[in-house]
């Protein structure tokens, strides 16, 4: 960030000597001016951290059973307070949101990589595009919820007896969230190839005989990356509260994987004498999806050509 | 305009084809038998079973149990839920009502918060009050419907008890004081789901008009020395309300999710609480049944959505 110390410190005369700009740089400088986004990056990047390293640093047990403490308030010896069977929460909520956390990531990296391949190929490919938009429309109007609950309910044994409870409810529920959100992201890359494609740069690569593919991977897409990465970051907030959703429907991960939702689907019966219980995982998703949605508004702002100064 | 909605409305059918395919197909290569249930029950010897996988057409081939599964659909016939033995669509019809009015109830008062603010933040763009409904809206729509509706309780019926936090599906309203204890137990559940709706629609307001501002038939009407009252009710309005129509429509799917877990929450007997139920008790019929219906609610609002676009807008003509 050079740049824009020498700007300050002598804006005319060393304008030449200035480092290039790139779009990278540019949308970075941008995004540091919003203030609010730069709070969730911190936010953010803190509970990630939390939840990766925290584990190592804070050592009491996840399923430390103790009859003689439940449903506690917090305290110096359990800050987030105790469950109903006496577990310390902030140890739960560590280890669960690690696994709130990869869900969304990883649900995001599904609904984006199919979501860019149909929208790269239907923008690219005019023959192809018809019968492509179709299906993103149907997509878009199938009841997404019902969806996954159905899709849960059916495979959840089957999948569980063949990878495990733990990875195989993991893998279940990012590919059914993954493939059930992939249709924004494909009208997105779509429309951006559709401009794209009669573009100087493009017709030139076609001239000088470069394969399809090719102008795809290394001259189109790059272009259209960023309104994906907006719809990235905004992708995983929403994975997560879908995860969330389900398990606190309890149908999502099973009762020993304490994930924030799971936790307030077990809080919730002791609302009235815990509140702690439901208070604290709530807390950690809302701020985490507060942060996230921050993050992409700035983002958006950061990436949009007319804003750039 | 009788023609373009005729055309929309052929257009839907296939994709009203598709997503039963997808649901057809989701159950038909599932894992595991859809009579598991009467296998773990002593009462049902093996014999019977069979006849009823029989009666039930399970022993054909996929593509003719879909032909007839769709046609019975044609026919308003869902089949009869596993658990209570009633025909599903009654048991959704039964359902509909108390989701549909909550939907709706919160639907229009998020659609009247959300206006004025969102009109309002646009037009005093950066002022103390487009940073405080910016904030606010940015909360509404990244906390979960659930937390909220969680928080709700707490203070609402634990700590003040002013509202009860059980809907009570018995109330028949025949007086006032009944109607009084109707609206008591809706207010929570309607006060989740338009926190969340008003949130939303006040972005998308709000995004539209600044979009609208800079233009140049703005600058022109300003020009001419419009009032800027008039402008933004006859001019900027009009013209940011058309695409919100559309995002609305494409948010729809969203909002039964809301509703799917709000009526959990707070045990509203709609139809997202018929869904739940039922796939705790593995009642694959009714499962199926709530699930089309609600991509035949999508599918009929994003048409009445395109519909009313249409109308707003000439320009846009579908050829």
């Amino acid at each position: 960030m050079a740049a824009t110390s020498v700007r300050v410190a002598a804006p005319a005369y060393t304008a030449l000597a200035r480092a290039p700009r790139s779009l990278w740089g540019d949308a970075w400088r941008q995004f540091r001016r919003h203030r609010l986004a730069m709070a969730g990056l911190g936010t953010l990047g803190f509970l990630v951290l939390a939840t990766l390293v925290g584990p190592f640093v804070y050592t009491q047990p996840t399923d430390g059973i103790d009859f003689s403490r439940t449903l506690r308030g917090p305290s110096w010896a359990h800050p987030f307070g105790t469950d109903n069977l006496g577990r310390d929460l902030l140890a739960r909520c560590l280890y669960g949101g690690k696994i709130s956390i990869a869900v969304g990531v990883m649900a995001v990296t599904v609904a984006m990589s199919v979501g860019t391949f149909v929208g790269a190929v239907s923008g690219f490919f005019r023959r192809a595009d018809g019968p492509l938009m179709r299906l993103t429309d149907m997509f878009i109007s199938l009841p997404s919820l019902p969806l996954l609950l159905l899709v849960i309910m059916l495979f959840r044994d089957s999948l569980r007896g063949l990878l495990g409870p733990i990875i195989g409810i993991f893998v279940l529920i990012v590919l059914v969230v993954g493939l059930l959100n992939w249709m924004g992201t494909a009208r997105l890359v779509r429309a951006a190839f559709l401009s794209l494609k009669q573009r100087d740069f493009v017709i030139a690569a076609h001239a000088v005989g470069c394969p399809d593919g090719r102008i795809v991977v290394r001259h189109i897409l790059p272009n259209a990356l960023a309104p994906v990465l907006v719809a990235a970051t905004i992708g995983v907030g929403a994975a997560i509260i879908t995860e969330s959703s389900l398990s606190f429907l309890g149908l999502g991960f099973p009762p020993d994987e304490p994930t924030w939702g799971r936790l307030l689907y077990d809080a919730q019966a002791f609302i009235d004498i815990a509140p702690h219980f439901a208070l604290f995982p709530g807390l950690l998703i809302s701020l985490t999806v507060l942060s996230i949605n921050y993050v992409g508004d700035g983002l958006r702002d950061a990436l949009d050509p007319r804003r750039l100064t | 305009m009788g023609r373009y909605v005729l055309r929309r409305l052929i257009i839907s059918i296939p994709t009203l084809l598709g997503i039963s395919v997808v649901i057809f197909a989701i159950l038909a290569f599932a894992p595991g038998d859809p009579l598991s249930q009467f296998a773990n029950n002593p009462e049902v010897p093996f014999e019977v079973r069979e006849q009823v996988r029989r009666s039930l057409g399970l022993d054909q081939p996929v593509q003719l149990r879909y032909v007839s599964w769709v046609t019975s659909l044609l026919r308003g016939d869902l089949g009869y839920s596993f658990a209570s033995k009633l025909p599903v669509s009654e048991l959704i019809l039964q359902r509909l009502p108390a989701t549909l009015a909550v939907l709706g109830s919160a639907y229009l008062i998020g659609l009247l918060i959300a206006l004025p603010v969102g009109i309002l933040s646009a037009v005093k763009r950066y002022s103390f009050f487009d940073h405080f409904a910016t904030t606010a809206t940015f909360i509404g729509f990244s906390v979960p419907s659930f937390f909220t509706g969680l928080i709700l309780i707490v203070i609402f019926s634990v700590h003040l008890r002013w509202f009860p936090f059980i809907y009570d599906s018995t109330i028949e309203t025949q007086d006032l004081e009944s109607l009084w204890r109707q609206i008591r137990q809706t207010i929570m559940p309607v006060a989740v789901l338009t926190f969340f709706y008003a949130a939303t629609m006040a972005r998308y307001v709000r995004a539209e008009i600044l979009e609208n501002l800079p233009q140049d038939y703005v600058r022109t009407a300003r020009a001419k020395g419009l009032r800027e009252r008039i402008l933004l009710q006859r001019h900027v309005l009009r013209n940011s309300l058309i695409p919100v129509v559309t995002l609305l429509a494409l948010g729809l799917p969203h909002i039964f999710t809301g509703a799917v877990i709000t009526e959990q929450i707070f045990a509203v007997p709609g139809i997202g609480h018929l869904l739940i139920l039922s796939i705790v008790n593995a009642d694959t019929p009714v499962v199926m049944g709530v699930t089309f219906i609600f991509a035949v609610l999508v599918v009929a609002f994003n048409l009445l959505a395109d519909v009313c676009y249409a109308a707003l807008d000439p320009r846009i003509r579908y050829s």
